[in-house]
């Protein structure tokens, strides 16, 4: 049977979908929203506390996963539904959706040991 | 052989807009499209990331942008496209996991259910851990 890569993309699309659905909306809601209009978490993304947060190993590794298994699940079902609204150049959805995501999730891993 | 052969596959031609005229299509495509939104806010913690990594001055600027009235807009839509996320996913689990308990297959609406009620509890501590 000739291999095939799908199993690995398929379950980083899945375990992405997953962790999306649990944290996003929360992680939205604080960051882009309730700081940002000073409801209630004015402090929630204090420069000490944030540091704290990246400077600890468990935190670095809890926020690489939210951004490299989101990030690819993005990529995988964004190549799915290009192919679906037509876009038949399969080849080239596909090196810009994964390059996308892979060079974002090595800048993301770099930033995080950098801290 | 005298006929020359068409190999290539054959491709019926779809409009681009099939998806415009059929509501279940429609939310279909409405449901693929959150994934732009999830995609983009990784990049947002990326570069917030990234200018913590610059120091107080850099990341204060960042948080200064967020309030901004693009950002606050983009924040609205991506928690709106997020939720959409989550419910969809949550209705999709018990085809992507069935569970079997012994000889009995567990009901879809207690996979989901079960879903819910981890997202409530990972949200809840999430805000208490912001708010802390």
């Amino acid at each position: 049977m000739a291999k095939s890569n799908k199993p690995i993309v398929w379950s980083l699309f899945a375990g992405g979908g997953m962790i999306a659905a649990f944290v996003l909306p929360a992680m939205i809601f604080i960051t882009g929203l309730a700081v940002p209009m000073g409801l209630l978490l004015e402090n929630a993304l204090a420069y000490d506390r944030m540091l704290a947060l990246v400077g600890n190993p468990i935190g670095k590794l809890v926020l690489f996963g939210v951004i490299f298994l989101s990030l690819w699940h993005a990529a995988h079902r964004l190549r799915m539904t290009l192919h679906d609204l037509g876009i038949r150049s399969g080849r080239v959805a596909m090196l810009a959706c994964y390059g996308v995501a892979g060079l974002a999730s090595i800048a993301a891993a770099v930033v995080l040991l950098s801290i | 052989m005298g006929e020359v052969m068409d190999r290539r596959p054959y491709v019926r031609e779809m409009p681009k807009s099939w998806w415009l005229g059929q509501r279940r299509y429609t939310f279909y495509m409405v449901r693929e499209l959150t994934c732009l939104f999830i995609g983009a806010y990784a990049l947002v913690i990326l570069v917030g990331l990234f200018r913590l990594s610059q120091g107080p001055v850099a990341y204060g600027a960042f948080v200064d942008a967020l309030q901004g009235p693009f950002a606050i807009a983009f924040h609205l839509l991506a928690l709106v496209f997020a939720l959409f996320h989550t419910v969809t996913w949550f209705g999709l689990t018990p085809k992507a996991m069935p569970l079997r308990l012994g000889e009995k297959t567990v009901p879809g609406t207690a996979i989901i259910v079960a879903h819910y009620a981890v997202w409530f509890v990972v949200s809840a501590t999430l805000l208490l851990v912001a708010r802390a």
